[in-house]
């Protein structure tokens, strides 16, 4: 199973695939692209991955979910160009009980910013463009600009 | 392997977004004296040029899967330097 797409991600889909009558509760989590970013006005933007490590990784994380809760996770991530107010991430997350179904869906988006190589370059209203680095947003004292220092990301060897 | 001496390990070396940029491409072969680690093979592209944009400790990836600075390299690795992740 792809978990990444170019195409426009359905959650309906996803909701389906995870669906079996044994599991009552499905969460769900979609992650659009928003209109600002640090006080700057987001035009649009555009994803790129390191493909067959994000494919693994993201399989590792459903692997893990599947493993810890017993629930069904389904994880798509969106590549290339998007606009303002489209999903860039899709999960759904289903279980026997909500409790475990909203942990998985939680774990899953929450590994995905911690581990799967995808890069966004965002394009803004005044016409910049620049790599996000996550570590550096809202951190007055973290690196703004040139080559950011991501040690403090991830932890060696998640 | 009858063309590598076992000396050397030779890797295959991918840079993605704003690392490509700065070192001004996207992979390159590097051979490090064995045993080489990720801490060397680091420590080796931040002297070529442009490579001294990168940081000291980046987030690195061997065959697909995260790795340390102690990990080792075995030849024909595909090591992948990683720029802070901002999936989601």
């Amino acid at each position: 199973m792809s978990h990444l797409t170019t195409a426009p991600l359905e959650l309906g889909r996803l909701v389906t695939r995870v669906s079996a009558p044994g599991r009552g509760g499905i969460a769900c989590f979609l992650g659009v692209v928003r209109d600002q970013q640090g006080g700057r006005a987001v035009a649009r933007l555009d994803y790129s991955a390191y493909e067959p490590m994000a494919e693994a990784e993201c399989e590792r994380i459903v692997t893990e979910a599947r493993g810890r809760w017993n629930a069904e996770v389904a994880l798509e991530h969106r590549l290339g160009r998007l606009e303002i107010g489209e999903a860039a991430v899709a999960i759904a997350a289903a279980a026997a009980h909500r409790d475990a179904a909203f942990a998985a869906c939680r774990y899953a988006i929450e590994q995905v910013k911690q581990r799967v190589p995808i890069w966004k370059r965002e394009e803004y209203v005044d016409g910049g463009v620049e790599w996000v680095n996550p570590q550096a947003v809202g951190r007055p004292d973290g690196p703004t600009a040139g080559v950011p220092e991501p040690a403090t990301q991830t932890e060696w060897g998640v | 392997m009858s063309v590598s001496t076992a000396a050397t390990v030779s890797v295959r070396v991918l840079l993605f977004a704003s690392y490509a940029e700065v070192v001004g491409r996207q992979s390159l072969e590097l051979s490090l004296p064995a045993p080489a680690t990720v801490g060397a093979l680091i420590r080796r592209l931040r002297e070529l040029p442009g490579g001294a944009g990168l940081p000291e400790r980046p987030l690195v990836a061997v065959n697909h899967a995260h790795a340390r600075p102690d990990s080792p390299l075995s030849e024909r690795d595909e090591i992948a330097i990683l720029p802070p992740l901002a999936g989601g």
